[in-house]
């Protein structure tokens, strides 16, 4: 499984709105389709996607079996101190990957 | 004499786009006939699903694998040097005999060179591969060399692309050169160049290669498909490429 990309910029401005773009590969499996034997596949999903910045929880977000695979997300945080961008995602079947980048205010 | 000099590069301008337009190429990619939005996912390498393979590709270019203990980049350097290999792919390959694929190529490399294990066809590792090779070619036009034995592969392929096969009795020829831009059910018939592959196809949710595609197509009509790697789909992807001469490499295309 590839590691998770994460698109941030290394530098921002204090207060400045920065966009954050992230791509995962993950089957989501829905769990509503029958396999080759008619049999369901069971549901395996990626179930949370949790962003912090500088400590501070900025996105916490529920996914659906709607969701296609390899969720692409894109997603805006204000910059008011510099820090650590820790994302983290999880999901059925033990599933989890994290990445963490830093980020300078200045 | 200023005016004269003026006057000539003025017609010859005129030549020139009357030219362009006398030649105006007919042929179209399949990226021409897919909605905006899939377009706009190509278009950003970002949000292109394939920069995961990539990704993957791009390391398994620089690790070690095999009894020989090297990497593609040992022997092969930065993988910049692979530009416009991927333009020139199926090419006849002396040590092994016979008209190869890219696919086919670098799989001998693995197994001959690195000494590993063979990867199964269309497993994330080989298909990983093969795209970030691939990559390397983007933007350059497909130049299929002027060689006896990759023109006989393409004179075979031209014969299957007209045949008719399976149990709906149609060739690839009837889809793609006489009913190209009409509908089948939901979706757009392209001209069916090779242009992008390997591509992320959001109906596989998953990066795929050239032969994987012309398997949907063959089962499509309900007909037997080649194996992967055979001689008859090494033949249509050298017809294919000769047809597409001089389009421009897309890969990691996006198709629907
Ligand atoms: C019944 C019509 C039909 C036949 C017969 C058919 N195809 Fe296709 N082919 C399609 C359609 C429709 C698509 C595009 C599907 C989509 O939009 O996902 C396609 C896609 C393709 C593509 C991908 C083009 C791109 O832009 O990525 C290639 C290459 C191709 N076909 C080659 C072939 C070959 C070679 C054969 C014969 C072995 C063949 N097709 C037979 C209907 C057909
Ligand atoms: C031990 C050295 C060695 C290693 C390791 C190696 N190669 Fe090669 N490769 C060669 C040599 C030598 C050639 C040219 C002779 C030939 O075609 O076999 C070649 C040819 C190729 C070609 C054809 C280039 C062309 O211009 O037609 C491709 C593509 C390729 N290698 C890809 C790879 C990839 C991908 C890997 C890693 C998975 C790899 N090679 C690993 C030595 C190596």
């Amino acid at each position: 499984m590839a590691a998770p990309l994460v698109n941030a910029p290394k530098r921002v401005r204090r207060g400045e709105v920065f966009e954050v773009r992230t791509l995962i590969s993950h089957p989501m499996e829905t769990g509503f389709r029958p396999g080759t034997n008619g049999t369901i596949i069971p549901r395996d999903i990626i179930e949370h996607v949790r962003c912090r910045f500088a400590g501070e929880t900025v996105l916490d977000m529920a996914l659906s079996p709607a969701v296609s695979a390899n969720p692409y997300l894109v997603f805006y945080v204000r910059a008011d101190a510099g820090g650590a961008l820790e994302m983290e995602w999880t999901g059925d079947k033990g599933f989890s990957a994290s990445y963490s980048t830093a980020i300078v205010v200045e | 004499m200023k005016q004269g000099s003026a006057a000539v590069a003025f017609f010859a301008l005129l030549a020139a786009t009357a030219l362009a337009q006398g030649i105006a190429d007919p042929r179209r990619s399949g990226f021409d006939d897919m909605g905006t939005a899939l377009q706009a996912i190509q278009r950003d390498d970002f949000s292109n699903p394939a920069a995961l393979w990539l990704a993957e590709g791009e390391s398994a270019w620089n690790r070690q694998a095999g009894s020989a203990g090297k990497s593609c980049a040992d022997c092969h350097g930065g993988p910049e040097n692979m530009r416009g290999v991927a333009a020139r792919y199926p090419a006849y390959d002396t040590m092994l005999g016979r008209v190869v694929n890219l696919d086919g190529k670098i799989e001998d490399c693995r197994i001959r060179r690195q000494k590993a294990d063979p990867l199964p066809h269309e497993s994330r590792a080989r298909v990983a591969l093969e795209a970030f090779v691939a990559r390397q070619s983007r933007g350059l036009p497909i130049v299929p060399p002027d060689e006896p034995n990759v023109g006989a592969a393409a004179a075979a392929g031209s014969a299957l692309f007209t045949r008719r096969m399976g149990q709906l009795d149609l060739s690839c020829a009837q889809c793609h050169e006489q009913r190209a831009g009409q509908r089948l059910a939901g979706s757009i018939i392209p001209q069916g160049h090779p242009t992008g592959y390997p591509v992320y196809r959001s109906e596989w949710q998953s990066v795929g290669t050239l032969q994987r595609r012309l398997r949907n197509c063959m089962i499509g009509v309900r007909a037997e498909a080649f194996a992967y790697g055979s001689p008859e789909f090494v033949a249509l992807e050298a017809f294919l490429m000769r047809r597409a001469a001089g389009m421009t490499i897309e890969t990691p295309a996006v198709r629907p």
